[in-house]
Formats: structure tokens, C-alpha cells, sequence
């Protein structure tokens, strides 16, 4: 058993909260994890990525090969469509549709997002206004945790569990809403 | 065992806390700054009341550390490759002089140059000092090497490098802890003259380190981070550095290359597997993370030898990180079938921040240089270097820590007038105070704007030694106080910052302008702090 995942966001939007909490749930199931994060110049509102993998067995590579990933998690839509590559030919794209711009000539994506659809799995969902729903704007990162963890091969309530240690130091409040935000991502992707 | 989830650079100060040592030494710098930043927070080390503050800079950080060793206490220093540069003068003269508490210098390259000017492989500098140097492949031999480089550095009585790349350093695994060991009881050299490099002595330790080697050797010989495997197919053998034998048995899922396979993890290189390696196989295939230090120490110069491959001859990149795609074409195996990137998608360069105090200088300053012409400012190393891209297009170099104001003197020098040197506070103490010293003694015409954000903004935030002394360093190093300017950079200030700055480069001489105005980031970092501490 073995899942790479493609992180993708960015600088900000919290893919590292997602990192760290699979990488606690990871752990608690005494999995294998390796995880390569993004630091220095590209924080300063650049693109964040993050290569993530979880295995019953051994890794090795810090960096998951071209074409071998099976989920890419996005946060930002345009994000999403520069990792391609890197999954696998039944691997699945879930992303927020909810476009950051911070660049002037940020380009038309949909075309892109039909195109990709006739080859590739892609889950679209709007994470802001879900999280939002649930009384947490800032969750919107663990609505899209939640709509890619269908595919992640570690048990739902132990991923719960990760969130509530991540954000203890927060408060049972903040603890709460994210639980919501994952609940309700992973029910839109099942449905 | 209880693992720990850790970065590479946390699990090498997580080992040189269990290690015993007595003290830090560093200077921010990506990918190394979270060494330091992980021992600052260290429960243990706030206990033991490790040293743990930032240094001015890497010289100074390493000659501290050294320092520390004299005294016959463990210290580590920390450092990204260029600022070993900054450190060459100590490190190679560690290396004559030797040490007396373990001493640990790492430094983590970053080849790719993802935040950084150039992709020099700091092994180099290991070789050029004839010490050892320490290579670890993943997170858990990255604990284990500096855990045990400590001891190793007082069993040889020299300085270990311990060298890391950007990868290893800022990707997560779990991590075995070993015991916690005391820390070492003050101990002066048994030979006082130890750290005395007058010639007459320094020719003998120069000499004693030479007579070292064959024992390095031997100890890279015999180390459990080299090893040999074996392989049935014999036409080609695989030397790998580092991290790059990740890379390897990521295309062997199942554990089965078939090649005999060298993996290197500490120098100088272990010759007998080498030798074996080559004695068996047809032809070698170097993997290395940097420079191809051990392709050219392998190829043969006439080609009457063995075929090398690798960064070299073209087989993998010449330039840039390796990754298992590298590997996987240079193995020759098929690559698999791929969704290629949508057409039209644009970048998101890095940018500084909304409400960031820079922006304000630059528009002043080009306000101010349209009335010259362009190419007269020389700049630093900071966030402030982003003034090299639109909109602003005001700086026109970054070449190394404090070369703004030396470079300026320079164009000053040669008849450019007037010229404008643009740096960061902290980078203004690091390497900038012996250039003004220079334009104060040679009374240069030069305009210097400090843009003092008070923190050093671009690693993260780490408190900057400049903070509150800027005026006063200036003053003492001669700076007339008539032409120390303060101005706040705010869009408001604009027409006075222009102003102020019209009136210094009037003035034929050496003016000091401080923009001073703490970083955003700093501002809301220190903000939720205290927010989440009170509640």
C-alpha cells in the first residue's frame, strides 16, 4: 500500500496544515511517511508544493516521480493544473475552485479543466463557500482534505483524531469547525 | 521505538542537542536556518541554556564556535553554502588548528539555487581543507551522522562538515532518537600552542593533518554510511552520493537493481569499494547531488580507463538537484506516460508583501534616479532584491553579503556619479560595515539607504543584531551625524523622501539613509503571538 500525494497552494493557504496532519495520522497508524515542503523565496505569495508520501513499506525518494502520483491536492485551481505530470494515468486532481489572484495576467482555466476531464479524474469543489458553510472560513483547506480523503488509504477517524491533535493548542472551537470542513469535503466527494 | 516526525535540519539539531553540545552558532540562511531555529526552541537546550542566538555572521559564528571547542566544550555551527564563503577564512585555518570539544560545521547547499545566487557544492571545500565530510542520505542518517560526527571529530581531533542539500534538508520522516548525553566539562587544550598558527608551528600541525589522512581513509573504509551491494549484471556499477541513492532504489521498488551499486555518505571517498567497483563492472555511473566531485576524481583524464558517466558526460544534468526522473533516463529505463501541462499557465514569481516598507523607498529612490539615468544602484541580498523586478526596476545588483556598498565605492571610484547602495539592516551588520568603514576613510561620494525592516525578513523573522544600533555603528565608523538621515518609508512620506534623499546626493560625500520601518510579516507574526499567548 502506498499513496503519493501532490500538494499543491499558495504560500499561506495552509497546505502545510494538511502535510502535518496526515503526516500525525501517518504516524499514529506506524506508516511510512516522507514529506518535501517548499521554504525560502517562493513563501512570499508564490506557488507551494509539497510532495507527500505515505507507504506500509520503506521510502526512499524525498520527491515522487513523474507519473506515479495518485492523488494531486490543490487548494488553488491554477496550482493544480501545473503538477499533471506527476499523476499517475487513473490518479485523481481534486482542487478548490476558488482562484487566488495575485498576478495580473492570471490565465481562463476552464478550458484547461475540460480538456484535462476527457483523460484524467477530476474533482472540483468550492471549498471556500463550504468552509464558510460550516462557520469556519478558514477551514477550506480541511474541505479539501476531506474531499481527497476517499483516496488516501489511512481510516477516517484516524485522520479526525491528526486534526485534533494539529489544532488542539487552538481551542475545542477551532478543533470543531475543521472536523466539520473534512466531514463535509469528504460527504461531497462521495456523493 | 517512538518516532518523531522531523525535517532533516530538525533531526540534525535534534542529534546535536542529544549530542551534548554546549552551544549553536549561526546566521540565517535557506535551507539551514531551522537548525538553529529548532535548538532555540528546544526544551533541553532552554534548559541547559545552550547558546542558541544568531550571530552576525558566518565568520563570526564559526570563529565562536571554534572557540567553544578551544574551551573543550561540543558546538555546532550552521550555514548555507555561500556562507561558507563568508566562513572560508576560519574553516580552513579549523582545519590546522584542530579541535578540542567536538566540533560540527554544516552546511547545507542548495543546488537548483532555489533561494540562493549559485549552486556551489561545499564538499569542495571539505577536500580543499582535507577534512572529513559527512553526507547523509535521509533524515534518520542525518541524526545518526551528526550524533555521532561529535565523537568522530574529537576520536580524528578535526572539524567534520557535514553537508546536506535542499531536499534532505527540508523533507520530513520519522526519526529514532538516541540518549541524551551531558554536555562536556570546560577543558583548555592540552597543547597550548594548539590554536597558535605562527608558521613555525602551523607548518607542523599542517603537517599532522596531511599525516591524518590515511586514517580518514581508513575510517571512510570502514564507515557502516559507505557500503558495497552486490549485483548480477556486471556491465554497469553505480556510485552514489548522498541523497541520490534515494533516487536509485526509487526505481527498484522491489529492491532488485541489478547492478553492483557504491553508496557514499561519508569522505574522503571509500577506495576500496570504488576499486572494487571498478575491477568488476564494464563501466561506472556517478550520482551525485551538486558537482561532479566524484565523477572527475573517477574519470580518467587520457580515457585510456574505464567509461565514466554522469554530470559529466552528459548522462545525467549538469547542472541543478537530481530527481528520480534524472535517475530513472539515466538508467535507461522507458519513462511512463505522462498529462502534460495545460498550455498558457503563468508563474507566481515571488513578490513583496502588500503594505511592505520597501516599496515606498523604491518609489522614492526611482523618483529621485530618473533625473541620473538608470544603473547606478548596487544592491544586497533580502527581500529588498525583489526592487529588481517590475514595477520598481530599481536595483541593478545582488551579488554577495555587503557587496552593495563595496561595489558602489567601486563605481564611485571609477567616476560614476552619484551612486546609490540599497541594503538590508541585518545584512548591514553582517558584511556591510567594513565597506563603509572604506568609503568613510576614502570620504567616497556615496548615497547608502539601509532599509531597515528590523528583522531578518527574508529566512523568516530571526532577530537582527542591528536592531537599535544602526545610528550609532555609523557615527562610530565616522559617518558625519549631519548625513544620517531617518525617514519612515510610508506612501504618505513620499514627497519628503524624496526630499532627503535630493539633499544627500548634493552632498559630495559619504551620506547614510535609514528607512526604517518593522517588516508586516514581523508585525503580524509578533501580533498573533501575543494574542494566542493571552489566551
Amino acid at each position: 500500500m502506498k499513496t503519493d500525494i501532490i500538494l499543491a497552494g499558495v504560500g499561506g493557504q495552509g497546505i502545510l496544515s494538511i502535510a502535518a496532519i496526515l503526516g500525525a495520522a501517518a504516524l499514529n497508524e506506524n506508516l511510512y511517511l516522507k514529506q518535501a515542503e517548499t521554504h525560502g523565496m517562493s513563501q512570499r505569495g508564490g506557488e507551494v508544493v509539497s510532495h507527500l508520501r505515505i507507504s506500509d513499506s520503506p521510502i526512499y525518494s524525498d520527491l515522487i516521480p513523474l507519473g506515479s502520483a495518485e492523488i494531486i491536492l490543490s487548494v488553488e485551481p491554477l496550482e493544480s493544473l501545473r503538477y499533471v505530470p506527476f499523476l499517475k494515468s487513473d490518479g485523481c486532481l481534486v482542487t478548490n475552485t476558488t482562484e487566488f489572484r495575485n498576478i495580473a495576467n492570471y490565465p481562463k482555466l476552464e478550458p484547461a479543466f475540460t480538456e484535462l476531464g476527457t483523460k484524467l479524474k477530476i474533482i472540483q469543489i468550492d471549498a471556500d463557500t463550504m468552509a464558510r458553510e460550516t462557520g469556519n472560513p478558514k477551514s477550506s483547506n480541511m474541505v479539501m482534505l476531506g474531499a481527497a480523503s476517499p483516496f488516501i488509504h489511512i481510516d477516517k477517524e484516524i485522520i479526525l483524531k491528526a486534526i485534533e491533535t494539529v489544532f488542539k493548542a487552538k481551542g475545542d472551537k477551532v478543533v470543531e469547525s475543521n472536523k466539520q470542513a473534512f466531514l463535509a469535503g469528504r460527504e461531497f466527494a462521495l456523493s | 521505538m517512538q518516532r518523531k516526525l522531523l525535517l532533516g535540519v530538525e533531526a540534525i539539531g535534534q542529534a546535536a542537542i542529544d549530542a551534548g553540545i554546549s552551544g549553536v552558532y549561526a546566521y540565517p540562511g535557506t535551507p539551514s536556518t531551522e537548525i538553529t531555529e529548532y535548538i532555540q526552541e528546544n526544551e533541553v537546550a532552554v534548559e541547559r541554556n545552550i547558546h542558541r542566538q544568531w550571530s552576525a555572521n558566518e565568520k563570526t559564528a564559526m570563529e565562536s564556535a571554534l572557540g567553544m571547542s578551544y574551551a573543550g566544550k561540543r558546538s555546532i555551527t550552521c550555514m548555507k553554502h555561500v556562507g561558507l564563503n563568508v566562513a572560508a577564512d576560519v574553516f580552513m585555518n579549523a582545519a590546522i588548528t584542530g579541535i578540542n570539544g567536538g566540533l560540527v560545521v554544516v552546511v547545507a547547499d542548495d543546488p537548483s539555487q532555489h533561494s540562493s545566487q549559485n549552486e556551489q557544492d561545499s564538499r569542495f571545500y571539505g577536500k580543499f581543507a582535507l577534512l572529513p565530510v559527512f553526507e547523509p542520505s535521509n533524515q534518520q542518517e542525518a541524526y545518526n551522522m551528526t550524533y555521532e560526527a561529535f565523537e568522530f571529530s574529537e576520536k580524528t581531533g578535526l572539524p567534520v562538515l557535514l553537508r546536506i542539500t535542499t531536499r534532505l534538508a527540508h523533507s520530513r520522516a520519522g526519526v529514532v532518537q538516541r540518549e541524551l548525553l551531558p554536555e562536556k566539562m570546560l577543558k583548555l587544550p592540552a597543547n597550548p600552542m594548539q590554536f597558535m598558527l605562527l608558521p613555525s608551528y602551523s607548518r607542523k600541525y599542517y603537517q599532522q593533518l596531511i599525516d591524518k589522512q590515511p586514517l580518514l581513509l581508513k575510517y571512510s573504509n570502514e564507515s557502516e554510511y559507505n557500503t558495497f551491494s552486490h549485483g548480477t549484471d556486471k556491465s554497469l556499477g553505480i556510485v552514489c552520493c548522498g541523497i541520490a541513492y534515494n533516487y536509485l532504489i526509487e526505481n527498484y521498488p522491489e529492491g532488485d537493481c541489478p547492478y553492483p551499486v557504491v553508496k557514499i555518505a561519508q569522505y574522503p571517498v571509500p577506495e576500496i569499494w570504488l576499486r572494487k567497483l571498478e575491477k568488476e563492472c564494464d563501466e561506472l555511473l556517478v550520482m551525485e547531488e551538486g558537482y561532479p566531485l566524484v565523477e572527475e576524481l573517477l574519470t580518467d583524464f587520457f580515457e585510456r580507463g574505464k567509461k565514466v558517466h554522469g554530470r559529466l558526460s552528459g548522462a545525467l544534468p549538469r547542472r541543478g538537484e537530481l530527481n528520480p526522473d534524472h535517475v530513472r533516463k539515466a538508467l535507461g529505463h522507458e519513462q511512463p506516460e505522462i498529462a502534460e501541462v495545460p498550455a498558457g499557465l503563468v508563474g507566481r514569481p515571488p513578490s513583496l508583501c502588500a503594505g511592505c516598507g520597501h516599496q515606498d523607498t523604491y518609489f522614492a529612490l526611482n523618483e529621485v534616479i530618473a533625473d541620473y539615468g538608470d544603473g547606478r544602484v548596487f544592491s544586497d541580498i533580502g527581500c529588498y532584491t525583489l526592487g529588481a523586478l517590475p514595477p520598481y526596476n530599481t536595483v541593478n545588483t545582488c551579488v554577495d553579503m555587503g557587496a552593495s556598498i563595496t561595489m558602489a565605492k567601486g563605481a564611485a571610484d571609477a567616476g560614476l556619479e552619484p551612486v546609490f547602495a540599497v541594503i538590508g539592516d541585518s545584512t548591514f551588520t553582517h558584511s556591510g560595515i567594513t565597506g563603509l568603514l572604506d568609503c568613510v576613510v576614502e570620504k567616497t561620494n556615496i548615497n547608502i539607504i539601509i532599509v531597515d525592516n528590523e528583522t531578518i525578513a527574508m529566512t523568516g523573522g530571526q532577530d537582527s543584531s542591528a536592531k537599535g544600533r544602526i545610528e550609532k555603528i555609523c557615527e562610530g565608523v565616522g559617518v558625519d551625524t549631519k548625513h544620517i538621515r531617518i525617514f519612515v518609508p510610508l506612501k504618505k512620506n513620499h514627497d519628503e523622501i524624496v526630499k532627503l534623499i535630493r539633499e544627500e546626493v548634493d552632498f559630495k560625500g559619504v551620506s547614510v539613509l535609514i528607512g526604517r520601518r518593522e517588516c508586516v510579516q514581523r508585525v503580524a507574526r509578533m501580533k498573533k503571538m501575543s494574542s494566542s499567548k493571552n489566551e
